[in-house]
């Protein structure tokens, strides 16, 4: 009940938000100065604020991507911290101009919530940390395993999802916060723990011996996790979606934030396009021609964000993965600029 | 009379001097004797005393250990609060909440305008102590400075003016003991006057009044503070035009302030309620206005029976305050949740750490107003001893 109701509220809101005639969400952001994002209120490697408070992580490089890109300072970006009952109407109602908040792309919340996805900067799904004692391999050999899962989520859904398909013998146990289940798993509770992969590599550094532990390569859910805009405005849509290309684009050219400066004198056709010495693609978006030289300046490829934020370059060394670029065996892949 | 008194002192089997009264026998006095009265005295205490003092040997030294002598003072990262051979024991990581002080005290505040907050705290304190220290002098110069100046300079200083060559910062990046703080203490100073207001309303003759505070109170205390709250930023953005949707903080700061000043009224309420109708018979005898009544004869008297519920009900508020998480506002509970999850920290110890970090502040802070408000009642209560 409680549920249909905030679904017909938010269902009414995109109604409202969507009738109401937008001034185009990239003039008003250039005459506010900056781009108001939205975030989570902390996840590790994705959004979080360092010692100095300062948002820092995958998610906030969209952010400050598309700050570098408009206003040639990744800094222009004004950070709302969001909850993840108030994101979506957050954007409705054009508190955020952007909400980059670890949010799976699903087909509901782009038919009915008034919000469009431009696209995926993390590829995440749900998999299993076990210890190395159990010397396992699989996730297909945890039959009779007692799996640790929080309580009342999506995660648990799949687990029984997936234990029921391979044929597999569930007992798990169930906690009712993130917390519990990590230091029950620690406990030696139950064999194995899951929820979203990212999270994995984040709960594994807590547990007393982390080395001790292995994060199996099963993914079992599709959890694709990328910035969304609202509806209707397909200028600012694009350059959200254009930006995070440029950041592929980038790496698959191995233009880096060292040496994009030599790069602009280089002969590459590709690369000409793509830091505005050949053509107007900057234009077009509204934009001004050197857009993807000013992103990768101030932030870098999509690699380096990667590693720098939650790769090797970062605590959590989380690995490449579905999130390497589509000719390296991974699923990151951008349309040509041309 | 005096005739017997005097033949008797010349008698000389009589004693001249005063003897000294001597000492009560040693199993009577001293701590052996309070030991054997207070915490030996009968089977029931002597087990009771004997269980809780194996109790407290049972938890206090492992938590002395966990807080002090396997804690982990120094350090950068996670490397130095995280379990291996060279200590496999770790206690606290003090390292963690020294690294992040400064971000669970300012939030994510911009580094070089932090020494604005840095003012605002001086003063709050200034003006804490002028007005609560009563052998200060000149306290109603302290009043106007706690309820006039330090608002209007705040607000200035914490947000900014361009004119004054402060720069603009909004609420979004306030956080840690600042939101805390600033919450919290417009929901005190608020509270209170509004909240007699509306127990006189209620106990008003006049309709309007009286119904209007009635419906108030009943309303705002029928529903929670985490509905109101959540209803501000859910859909109150929903239905206003952008430009006219309030700030975030001050949505919080108006349902905080509200919401409390329902409460106070009630426990005002009860205060007037206490006081013998005697009071007000003898000052309407008196020929007092009702403005005068009120001012010099019942509130006094009824405030100073309340004390211990009106602090009560400030602690309860100031704990309430985490709340304002509900609306994306990172107060000191939400900034230390937030860096405890920082994979840079990440250590088996470092989330109690912060939680027992959060305890310290909320005890010291508690334990502050309740001790104060006991030496108020004490200095209030020589009138009824007398």
């Amino acid at each position: 009940m409680k549920k249909w109701v905030a679904t017909a509220a938010l269902a009414a809101g995109a109604l409202m938000t969507a009738s109401m005639a937008s001034a185009g969400t990239l003039d008003t952001v250039k005459a506010k100065g900056q781009v108001v994002c939205g975030h989570g209120q902390g996840l590790a490697g994705f959004a979080l604020p360092d010692a100095q408070g300062v948002w820092r992580g995958l998610d906030s490089d969209v952010c400050r991507a598309l700050a570098a890109a408009i206003f040639n300072d990744p800094n222009k970006v004004k950070v709302v911290p969001l909850t993840s009952k108030d994101r979506f109407t957050a954007l409705q109602s054009g508190e955020i101009d952007v909400l980059s908040r670890n949010t799976t792309w699903t087909l509901s919340r782009e038919a009915s919530l008034g919000l469009e996805f431009a696209g995926i900067n993390y590829y995440d799904g749900q998999g299993f940390m076990v210890r190395k004692s159990l010397k396992l391999t699989s996730a297909k050999e945890l039959s009779g395993a007692s799996v640790c899962v929080q309580q009342g989520t999506t995660t648990e859904l799949n687990l029984a999802d997936f234990f029921r398909a391979n044929k597999l013998e569930l007992k798990s146990v169930t906690f009712a916060t993130n917390d519990e289940t990590t230091k029950a798993y620690d406990a030696g509770r139950c064999d194995a723990l899951t929820t979203d992969a990212s999270g994995l590599y984040s709960e594994r550094l807590r547990l007393a011996k982390p080395d001790d532990h292995v994060v199996l390569p099963e993914i079992i859910s599709k959890e694709p996790l990328g910035p969304s805009v609202r509806k209707g405005d397909d200028q600012w849509l694009d350059v959200v979606k254009w930006t995070q290309f440029v950041l592929i684009t980038a790496e698959e050219l191995g233009v880096t934030q060292a040496n994009v400066d030599a790069m602009l004198k280089s002969d590459n056709p590709e690369i000409k396009r793509l830091l505005g010495t050949e053509g107007k693609f900057g234009e077009s978006l509204g934009l001004t021609n050197d857009w993807a030289y000013r992103i990768i300046k101030h932030i870098g490829n999509y690699g380096e964000s990667f590693e720098r934020n939650v790769g090797e370059g970062s605590p959590l060394k989380i690995a490449r993965g579905l999130n390497a670029l589509w000719n390296k065996g991974g699923l990151q892949y951008a349309p040509p600029i041309r | 009379m005096s005739k017997t008194v005097s033949s008797n002192a010349n008698q000389s089997f009589v004693q001249h001097n005063v003897i000294e009264p001597s000492r009560p026998p040693s199993n009577l006095v001293g701590p052996v004797a309070w030991a054997r009265e207070h915490l030996f005295g009968g089977v029931f205490n002597t087990s009771a005393t004997i269980l809780i003092l194996l109790f407290l040997a049972w938890v206090v030294p492992p938590f002395l250990d966990f807080l002090w002598f396997d804690a982990v003072w120094t350090g950068k990262d996670r490397e130095a609060c995280i379990f291996n051979d060279a200590h496999p024991d770790v206690g606290a990581c003090w390292a963690f909440i020294k690294d992040r002080f400064s971000f669970f005290n300012y939030g994510t505040y911009p580094i070089p305008e932090r020494w604005r907050v840095d003012v605002f705290f001086v003063l709050l304190t200034i003006a804490v102590v002028w007005m609560l220290k009563l052998s200060l002098p000149r306290r109603d110069l302290g009043a106007i400075f706690a309820f006039v100046i330090l608002p209007v300079v705040s607000y200035f200083l914490l947000i900014g003016s361009p004119a004054l060559g402060l720069p603009i910062v909004t609420t979004n990046l306030w956080g840690g003991l600042l939101v805390t703080l600033v919450v919290s203490a417009v929901g005190i100073v608020v509270s209170l006057p509004l909240g007699i207001l509306l127990a006189l309303g209620r106990r008003s003759t006049m309709p309007a009044a009286q119904v209007f505070s009635v419906a108030f109170i009943e309303f705002v205390r029928g529903v929670p503070l985490i509905t109101v709250l959540f209803m501000a930023s859910v859909m109150l953005p929903l239905f206003v035009p952008r430009e006219f949707e309030p700030d975030k903080l001050l949505r919080a700061l108006v349902g905080v302030a509200l919401f409390a000043s329902a409460y106070m009224a009630e426990v005002v309420r009860a205060g007037l309620q206490a006081l013998p109708k005697g009071q007000y018979e003898g000052a309407m005898a008196l020929g007092l206005s009702y403005g005068q009544m009120m001012r010099l004869i019942i509130l006094p008297q009824a405030l100073k029976v309340t004390i211990p519920n009106i602090v009560s009900n400030y602690i309860g508020l100031f704990k309430d305050t985490t709340l304002v998480v509900i609306v994306g506002l990172f107060d000191f509970l939400r900034t230390i949740e937030t860096a405890r999850i920082d994979p840079i920290w990440a250590a088996p110890t470092v989330s109690p750490t912060g939680y027992v970090y959060a305890a310290i502040f909320y005890f010291i802070f508690c334990f502050a107003m309740s001790s104060y408000a006991r030496t108020i009642e004490q200095r209030l209560s020589k009138a009824d001893k007398r």
